[in-house]
C-alpha cells in the first residue's frame, strides 16, 4: 500500500514537471500560433478577435494555471488546428481519443511479433553449438538493428506492398468503417516497427542465457540429472528473463507512446503523427496532453515491470 | 505447456498476416469506377469557407462552396450564384440578379437573405469581424427584391468584383449548433477526420446541369512525398497533384503526367532594409548574378516560367516581360562590377533562410546559393521550420534575404500591392515614392487599359530598382490514374473535381 501511493506521488510530480517543462518550451520556441492559424493573409481584427478566444492576451503563467484548472475538472480543451465542423474547433480527448487505438493496435501486434519471434530466436541461438550460425545470426541481428525506422519502412512497404502486393501501400481503413481489414493493414506497420526490436531482444536473451549458461547453479542442476530441457528452460531461462523483461518494458513504453517514424511512412493517423504535426502547428492543448500520455505510459508500463519483478523473483519485494 | 501457447500465437499471426492480404486485395483504391481519392499535403485550417486561408484547404472547399460568381479554367470570372451582375458607372454599387433555383446542399433555394448574410459575415458588418480583408470596401447590402441583391462599397475599384467568389452559406449557418458546411457547388460535404481526410459526394441537384460525374471524391492526407509515391503506385490514391520534376519522370510510365503554370512567384526576396542590401547596386549585383535558366532546368525541369518582377505572366493584359534587364543566364562580370562600385571589391557574405518544408525552395536555394559564388557572394542557406519563418521573416522582417513563393489570387495588383512603403505585406521593406505614388494612381484608375499601363510601369520600377530577385513560376504538376479524364487546371490554386470521369 505505502509502495503504491509512493509510486502515485512520484507519477503526479513527474507528469506535473513535464508540463510545466512543455509549456515553457511552447513559449520559447518562435512561431506565433495565431498567424499559424490565419496565414499570411487575415484582417487584424480577426487576428485580435483569435488572439482573445485563445486566451492568448493572458500573461504566461495565468495560462499555464488555467490550463491545468481545466485539465483537472477534466476539460481538455480544445485543439487551435483542427475543425470539428464548419463553427467548431475538435475537443481534444474527442481528437486523441479517436487517434490512440491505432497506436495501441500497432503496439499490440508489434509487441506480440516481438515476443513470439524474439524468445524462441534468443533461446535457439544460444543453444546452438555451431559457429557457422551464430556468425550468421550476429550478421543478421546486427544489420536489423541498424536499420534506420524510416528506410525499413519504405523497403517492407515496397517488398510486400508493391512486389508481393501482399497489402495496397496507403489504403490504410478507419477501424471504424473495417475492423479486421484494419489490423489486416495494421501487420505490415507492425513488422517494420518489431524487426529491429526483435534483433535487440533476441542478442540480449541470448547474452543473458550464455551469462546464466556458466553460473553455478547450471552445474548443480546437471549434477543432480535435470535433464538438458528442464536447466534450459526451468532454470537458465527463468534466471535470463529478468534483465530481457526490463528491456521489453522499454520497448513497449516505447512503442506505446508512438511509432512516430512507422506511421508517417505507412499513414497511419496515430498519436506519433498527431504529436508531430500539433508540434509544428503549435498546437498547444494537443501537444501538452500527448505529452503527459506519453509520460504516463512510460511511468506505468516501468511500474508494471517492477511488479512482475516481485513476481518472478521473490526475493525484491523482500528487500 | 508453453510450446502450445506459442503455436496459437503463430497461428494467430499467420491469420492476421492471411487479413492483410485480403484487406490488400481490395484495399481502398476506387475501381468502382464511381469515385476518386486525391491525395493533399496538408491537413484542412477550417471547414469554414470565409476563415479558410490556407492554399491547401482552398483547392477542396471549391468543390463544395460557391460564390456570386466564380473563377473559370482562364482566370475570368463566370457566374455562379448570381445569374448576372452589373457594377454603376461611379463603381460604387454592385447589382447582382440571383439565378433561380439555385439549391443549397440541403435542399433549400438560395434566397437573397442567404447572400446577404454571407456577405455581411464575410465584410465584418455582421460582427465586427471582417473574414476576408478585401471585403472590408462592402460598406452595406440591401435586398432590393426575391432575386435581386445591391451592394454599396466605400470606393471604387476595377479588382473588388473578384472578392465576390466569397462563398455563399445558408443565412446563420455560421453559428448553428451542428455546423456541417453546406454550400452550392458540385460536392457536398460528407466527413472530415483530422489527418486523414474529408469525403465528398456528388451534389445531384447541381445547377450546371450534366455535372459532376463522379459520385464521390475522397480527399486524402498523404503526409510525406515519399510515401506519396508509394500509395500513387500501390493504387491507394488516383490523383496527386504536388509532384517534383524527378518524381514526375519516375512516374511518367504508369501514369498520365499533367503540367501548367502555378500562380507562385519564387523570388529570392531581399531585405531592402539590410545594412549591406540596402544599396540599389548589391541588389541588384544578385539580380545579375542569379542563372534563372538553369535554376529552371536544374530544379522544375525546364518548365517554369521565368519572370523578373512581381506579376504573373498569365495575367496578359497587365504582365510586362522584364527579363532582358538582368538576363536569364548569369552576368558575372556585371555583378562584380556592381559590387565593387558599392564599396564591395572583395564580395560580400549573404544568408539565404528558406522555409525547409518547401522542397523546391531548398534546391532552388541550394542552386542560386552556388550560383552567387562565382560573383564574390558568399552564400550560405539557413534552412527554418515554416513557423520560424512566418514569425521572423515575414512578420519579424529579421532576415537578410530568403528564397520563398507567393501564391497569387487572381487580382493583377495582388503582388504589387505589397511593395508599397507601407504595407503591412511589404516584408521586403520595399522603399519608393513614385512606386507608392503610382500604385495610387492605378489603383484609382477605372479604365482597364489606362490600370493595365500603371502596373507595367510599376513592374519596371521594382525590377529597376531590384526590390527583389525574382526568379520564376514553377509549374504544378500532377499524376493522374491512366483511366481517368476532365482533369483541368486553373490559374488559381484549385482542385476542380467536377469535371473529371473515368474513361472506362
Amino acid at each position: 500500500m505505502k509502495y503504491l501511493f509512493k509510486k502515485l506521488i512520484t507519477l503526479i510530480m513527474t507528469l506535473f514537471l513535464v508540463s510545466v517543462a512543455a509549456f515553457v518550451a511552447f513559449q520559447i520556441i518562435p512561431g506565433d500560433v495565431v498567424t499559424s492559424i490565419l496565414g499570411t493573409e487575415a484582417t487584424p481584427e480577426r487576428e485580435e478577435q483569435l488572439r482573445e478566444e485563445l486566451g492568448l492576451n493572458d500573461p504566461p503563467v495565468k495560462r499555464y494555471f488555467n490550463w491545468v484548472g481545466d485539465v483537472i475538472r477534466g476539460d481538455l480543451g480544445v485543439s487551435y488546428r483542427y475543425s470539428k465542423n464548419m463553427n467548431e474547433m475538435m475537443p481534444v480527448a474527442e481528437l486523441i481519443g479517436d487517434k490512440l487505438p491505432v497506436t495501441l493496435w500497432l503496439a499490440a501486434i508489434a509487441v506480440i511479433l516481438i515476443v513470439v519471434t524474439a524468445i524462441p530466436l534468443g533461446v535457439f541461438w544460444a543453444k546452438s553449438k555451431s559457429h557457422a550460425l551464430d556468425a550468421c545470426m550476429g550478421v543478421l541481428t546486427q544489420a536489423a538493428m541498424a536499420v534506420p525506422s524510416f528506410f525499413l519502412g519504405i523497403i517492407v512497404t515496397y517488398l510486400f506492398g508493391i512486389v508481393f502486393k501482399l497489402f495496397s501501400p496507403g489504403g490504410y481503413v478507419s477501424y471504424r468503417d473495417n475492423f479486421p481489414g484494419f489490423l489486416g493493414y495494421l501487420f505490415f506497420p507492425a513488422l517494420s516497427v518489431a524487426i529491429p526490436k526483435i534483433a535487440m531482444t533476441a542478442r540480449f536473451l541470448r547474452n543473458s542465457m550464455l551469462t546464466e549458461m556458466k553460473a553455478d547453479y547450471v552445474r548443480t542442476a546437471y549434477s543432480k540429472g535435470c535433464s538438458d530441457r528442464r536447466v534450459m528452460y526451468g532454470h537458465v531461462l527463468r534466471n535470463a528473463m529478468m534483465p530481457v523483461i526490463t528491456f521489453l518494458g522499454m520497448i513497449i513504453a516505447e512503442i506505446v507512446a508512438g511509432s512516430i517514424v512507422v506511421e508517417q511512412v505507412f499513414g497511419l493517423p496515430g498519436i506519433g503523427r498527431l504529436l508531430i504535426s500539433s508540434i509544428s502547428t503549435r498546437d498547444f492543448p494537443v501537444v501538452e496532453i500527448l505529452i503527459l500520455y506519453i509520460t504516463f505510459v512510460v511511468i506505468f508500463v516501468y511500474f508494471l515491470v517492477d511488479i512482475l519483478y516481485r513476481v518472478i523473483d521473490p526475493r525484491i519485494s523482500n528487500r | 505447456m508453453k510450446k502450445r501457447f506459442y503455436v496459437c500465437l503463430f497461428m494467430a499471426l499467420l491469420l492476421m498476416a492471411a487479413l492483410g492480404g485480403c484487406a490488400g486485395g481490395t484495399g481502398e483504391s476506387s475501381e468502382d469506377k464511381s469515385s476518386v481519392v486525391v491525395g493533399i499535403q496538408q491537413d484542412i485550417d477550417s471547414l469554414d469557407p470565409h476563415k479558410a486561408t490556407a492554399a491547401g484547404t482552398k483547392e477542396i472547399l471549391f468543390n463544395i462552396f460557391e460564390g456570386l460568381v466564380k473563377t473559370d479554367e482562364n482566370g475570368n470570372l463566370m457566374n455562379a450564384v448570381a445569374s448576372d451582375y452589373t457594377i454603376s458607372e461611379d463603381g460604387l454599387v454592385y447589382t447582382f440578379t440571383l439565378r433561380e433555383n439555385v439549391k443549397f446542399h440541403n435542399g433549400n433555394t438560395v434566397t437573397a437573405e442567404d447572400v446577404k448574410y454571407s456577405l455581411e459575415r464575410a465584410s465584418g458588418l455582421l460582427d465586427g469581424t471582417a473574414l476576408i480583408s478585401t471585403l472590408k470596401a462592402i460598406q452595406s447590402v440591401d435586398i432590393v427584391d426575391e432575386h435581386t441583391v445591391q451592394v454599396t462599397v466605400d470606393s471604387a475599384n476595377t479588382e473588388l468584383i473578384y472578392s465576390f467568389t466569397a462563398a455563399i452559406i445558408p443565412a446563420g449557418s455560421g453559428e448553428t449548433a451542428e455546423g456541417t458546411p453546406i454550400g452550392t457547388g458540385p460536392f457536398s460535404f460528407v466527413s472530415y477526420k483530422p489527418q486523414e481526410g474529408i469525403v465528398l459526394a456528388k451534389n445531384a441537384e447541381y445547377w450546371q446541369e450534366g455535372l459532376p460525374y463522379l459520385d464521390e471524391v475522397n480527399f486524402k492526407i498523404v503526409n510525406s512525398p515519399d510515401t506519396a509515391l508509394l500509395d500513387l503506385k500501390g493504387g491507394s490514391i488516383d490523383i496527386y497533384p504536388y509532384l517534383t520534376d524527378s518524381q514526375a519522370n519516375e512516374l511518367k510510365n504508369d501514369f498520365q503526367i499533367l503540367a501548367a503554370p502555378s500562380n507562385v512567384v519564387q523570388a529570392l526576396f531581399l531585405n531592402n532594409a539590410d545594412e549591406t542590401l540596402k544599396d540599389v547596386r548589391v541588389r541588384q549585383a544578385i539580380c545579375y548574378a542569379m542563372d534563372k535558366a538553369s535554376v529552371n532546368e536544374f530544379v522544375t525541369g525546364g518548365n517554369s516560367m521565368l519572370i523578373s518582377s512581381a506579376m504573373l505572366p498569365t495575367m496578359k493584359d497587365y504582365y510586362v516581360d522584364l527579363n532582358e534587364m538582368y538576363g536569364a543566364t548569369a552576368n558575372i562580370e556585371k555583378a562584380k562590377e556592381l559590387l565593387t562600385e558599392a564599396g564591395y571589391p572583395d564580395g560580400i557574405d549573404l544568408e539565404i533562410t528558406v522555409p525547409s518544408n518547401y522542397e523546391v525552395h531548398m534546391q532552388t536555394a541550394e542552386v542560386v546559393a552556388e550560383q552567387l559564388k562565382a560573383a564574390g557572394i558568399n552564400a550560405v542557406i539557413n534552412p527554418v521550420e515554416w513557423n520560424t519563418w512566418l514569425e521572423d521573416c515575414y512578420n519579424g522582417r529579421k532576415y537578410q534575404s530568403t528564397i520563398c513563393g507567393i501564391t497569387c489570387d487572381m487580382t493583377p495588383g495582388y503582388l504589387l500591392n505589397r511593395f508599397q512603403t507601407d504595407s503591412k505585406k511589404n516584408f521586403v521593406n520595399f522603399v519608393n515614392a513614385e512606386y507608392d505614388e503610382l500604385y495610387l494612381k492605378a489603383q484609382a484608375s477605372l479604365d482597364l487599359s489606362e490600370k493595365a499601363e500603371y502596373y507595367k510601369k510599376l513592374q519596371q520600377l521594382l525590377c529597376e530598382d531590384a526590390g527583389s530577385a525574382f526568379i520564376q513560376v514553377p509549374p504544378i504538376t500532377i499524376a493522374m490514374n491512366k483511366k481517368l479524364a476532365g482533369y483541368k487546371f486553373y490559374p488559381i490554386y484549385v482542385q476542380d473535381m467536377s469535371t473529371v470521369y473515368w474513361t472506362e
